[in-house]
């Protein structure tokens, strides 16, 4: 079969591979019929996040029909129409228990990586580094689903791909983001990043009860989806200055809440970005927190932070004078998908939200280093590429 | 000189609460709960407790002469040019300071002194040279240039048997004869759950992926037969010390084991709904010494990991009744794992075989 593989920075290509099988007895095995190019494959595609190895099959945001099972799947079988969740949980562990699926105990083989690097290990994620597992991922024709019975939900007739696809990972990411903003009626809710997860989790938002959102970016395009489609207000950050424009829009309160939607990769103007980006590629801070610190900086006294973006390793220079003196609420974390897949699809259901709005891009599944190339650039104004195997 | 090993033990002992981790612990580092700098610290803490005999004083007494020397012969090259009725050497005998005053402060400051006391030897030896090829000088004074060697030479001996004693200490801090590990894990259902499967030793090698057979022999006493680090098969006859149902499991190997061993494993009921945790204790000594242990550690084989990675096994035969792995996947590349990084894939017990019979 076709699989899109990684094979260094900037370097991913389709090749053919042998197609998956049932390796332990809770898999499925999905005929994959749509999946997307997450904003955190372009933390993979830049190479930023380590334990990397060439022929990696990339994807963790994929869905299709269920082709086969193992003998401990009890409530899929073959024909079953699926999405699967990014993370990859078994259930019946302390953290699956409770719901936190992301934090899974059982679902990482090389859990004892990660336990290095985080002091615990989270759960397994498809295509997304060693350290979290080395699970072939779903940019494939075919991709195996680990414990399928609690990492995929059944879609019923009458809604199409593109609607509940992104129930794999980014609407409940958003949707995630906004709910750990503990929305009350009458917030304002800040978002940084108007991508694929920015525009969903300002939707979210609104679903949830905020009464103004506003997003924050520097393209153009995105600022427009974010207005138009989503129903944010918007600040262009290279045309003002976030802080100033925050306090001004909020009577110098600043937002009840704020959403880092942007992660490791942020884009950093003047001196701050020059020192985030010689230190980040001496391999001095692995990440480029400047949106974290933008964001406590802004938020309302009392307020939360909520951070869906990803980072990976060890930051510098977080004001943490700011978010003690100002008794702020941090809420973050891998998302505990598998929660959300029947409350959301139930949104979805019902005409609340069409997550697919986000879609700028349709490619073959052969023509995906085209689509991440795309979408690093931001050319042709791309903001989420859906690949069809 | 010598610190008699049962001495540098008792110290040890007798050093008491501020080191609360024994000494044959120091297997846990490789857990990675440490940076670097954490582990030099903790490495060099427990030096100091075994090192803090004389040959630390001799080896300060040391560092101070050579700090000492080394200023002189950088500061009044001239008075040492005339005592020894040589000429023109003031640059070289400045550079011979410079080394002298750099192994002194290594000795009074570094983390390791042994090594320092080594290349303090390796100065004497180019001292007693040179003062050797002072004697061929016009105007050496023989007398004091023989007087300068003797007491290079008498600091020599006292640099060499102080670096071999340190070195000795180093080694010794590093190659106990035992190794001890403790781990422990929560686990999502009762102790006597986890107490059942585990008293079945027959069980033990599903989980455990050196393990390669234990058989019952009688109620007490049991036949192991283990994989070592170099892929030599190691056999020995267990018995079971003490046994309390659903709570422990205490074991030591028998006379004319190959590996000498001892342990034992409970199963606590955890607070507030989290099931058990079932707590390893395990000493013994490692084949081939420490220096087959070490190079098992190379092989990703060190014990305390290799130790947490069963238990992690165990966790998830319990909980999921199976050990979720990637052998088998497709990928890009020649192999479905990667060699770099999947070394604990790779050492899994295959999971295809079926688990759901004999775990809950």
């Amino acid at each position: 079969m076709k699989a899109n593989c990684w094979y260094g920075k900037g370097d991913v290509q389709v090749v053919n591979v042998s197609e998956p099988e049932i390796l332990n007895n809770h898999d499925a095995v999905v005929r994959v019929t749509s999946t997307a190019i997450c904003g955190s494959d372009l933390h993979l595609y830049n190479n930023f996040v380590p334990t990397m190895e060439k022929g990696d099959i990339l994807g963790h945001e994929f869905m299709g029909e269920v082709v086969e099972v193992g003998s401990e799947v009890h409530n899929l079988k073959a024909g079953d129409r699926v999405v699967a969740s990014f993370p990859i949980s078994c259930g019946k562990c302390f953290f699956c228990q409770r719901e936190l699926f992301s934090l899974c105990e059982n679902s990482n083989p090389n859990a004892w990586m990660a336990q290095k690097l985080f002091g615990h290990s989270p759960a397994g994620i498809y295509g997304y580094t060693h350290m979290l597992g080395g699970f072939a991922g779903g940019q494939a024709e075919y991709a195996r689903v680990p414990f399928a019975d609690v990492g995929t939900v059944k879609i019923p007739d009458g809604l199409s791909d593109e609607q509940v696809l992104f129930l794999s990972d980014i609407f409940p990411t958003g949707y995630m983001a906004a709910e750990n903003c503990n929305i009350q009626p009458g917030d304002t809710i800040a978002v940084w990043g108007c991508g694929p997860v920015g525009q969903l989790a300002i939707k979210s938002a609104y679903l949830l009860g905020a009464e103004r959102v506003i997003g924050i970016d520097r393209f153009p395009y995105r600022l427009q989806i974010a207005h138009e489609k989503a129903g944010a207000e918007v600040l262009n950050y290279e045309e003002c200055d976030v802080y100033d424009s925050l306090m001004e829009m909020t009577g110098g309160l600043g937002p009840d809440a704020c959403i880092d939607a942007v992660g490791m990769e942020a884009h950093v103007p003047g001196v701050i970005g020059a020192y985030d980006r010689v230190k980040q590629s001496m391999m001095l801070e692995s990440d480029r927190p400047h949106v974290v610190r933008q964001a406590i900086i802004a938020c309302l006294k009392g307020g939360t932070v909520s951070i869906p973006g990803v980072y990976g390793g060890f930051d510098d220079k977080i004001p943490l004078g700011s978010l003690v003196n100002k008794a702020l609420t941090v809420k973050t974390g891998q998302t505990h998908v598998q929660h959300y897949f029947a409350p959301l699809l139930e949104r979805i259901q019902s005409g609340d939200i069409d997550p697919s709005f986000i879609i700028t891009h349709r490619l073959p599944l052969e023509e995906a280093p085209r689509g991440f190339e795309m979408f690093l650039n931001k050319e042709d104004d791309c903001l989420k590429v859906v690949l069809k195997p | 000189m010598e610190i008699p090993r049962d001495l540098a033990l008792e110290r040890r002992q007798q050093s008491g609460p501020h080191y609360s981790e024994p000494l044959e612990r120091r297997g846990d580092w490789n857990d990675g709960s440490l940076t670097t700098a954490a582990r030099r610290a903790w490495d060099q803490k427990q030096l100091s407790v075994l090192v803090e005999g004389n040959e630390k004083t001799i080896a300060g007494g040391l560092g101070w002469f050579s700090v000492g020397l080394g200023l002189m012969e950088l500061l009044a090259p001239r008075t040492l040019e005339r005592f020894l009725g040589i000429r023109h050497h003031g640059l070289l005998l400045r550079i011979m300071g410079l080394r002298e005053i750099a192994s002194g402060v290594g000795i009074l400051t570094g983390s390791r002194p042994s090594s320092w006391l080594w290349a303090r030897v390796g100065g004497d030896v180019i001292d007693i040279a040179s003062l050797g090829m002072a004697f061929n000088s016009d105007t050496a004074k023989p007398a004091n240039i023989g007087l300068a060697c003797a007491a290079v030479a008498a600091v020599t001996v006292l640099d060499l048997r102080c670096a071999q004693e340190l070195s000795r200490n180093d080694d010794s801090a590093l190659s106990m004869r035992i190794i001890e590990v403790r781990k422990s894990i929560q686990i999502n259902c009762s102790p006597a759950e986890v107490y059942k499967f585990w008293r079945d030793f027959s069980n033990l090698p599903k989980f455990m992926s050196n393990v390669e057979s234990v058989e019952t022999l009688s109620e007490k006493r049991s036949h192991w037969c283990v994989i070592g680090p170099t892929g030599k098969r190691l056999e020995w006859d267990a018995e079971i010390t003490d046994e309390q149902e659903n709570r422990l499991i205490a074991w030591r190997s028998l006379e004319g084991a190959q590996i000498e061993n001892h342990g034992s494993v409970r199963f606590e009921t955890a607070p507030g709904r989290r099931g058990t945790y079932v707590k390893v204790h395990l000493q013994y000594s490692p084949p081939g010494g420490i220096f087959g242990a070490r190079v098992a550690r190379l092989f990703g084989r060190e014990p305390r990991q290799q130790i947490h990675e069963d238990l992690h096994h165990l966790k998830q035969i319990m909980e999921t009744g199976e050990i979720i792995t990637t052998k088998g996947q497709p990928a890009g590349r020649g192999s479905a794992t990667s060699w770099k990084y999947d070394q604990a894939v790779r050492r899994q017990v295959d999971s295809r075989s079926d688990y759901q019979s004999s775990a809950v």
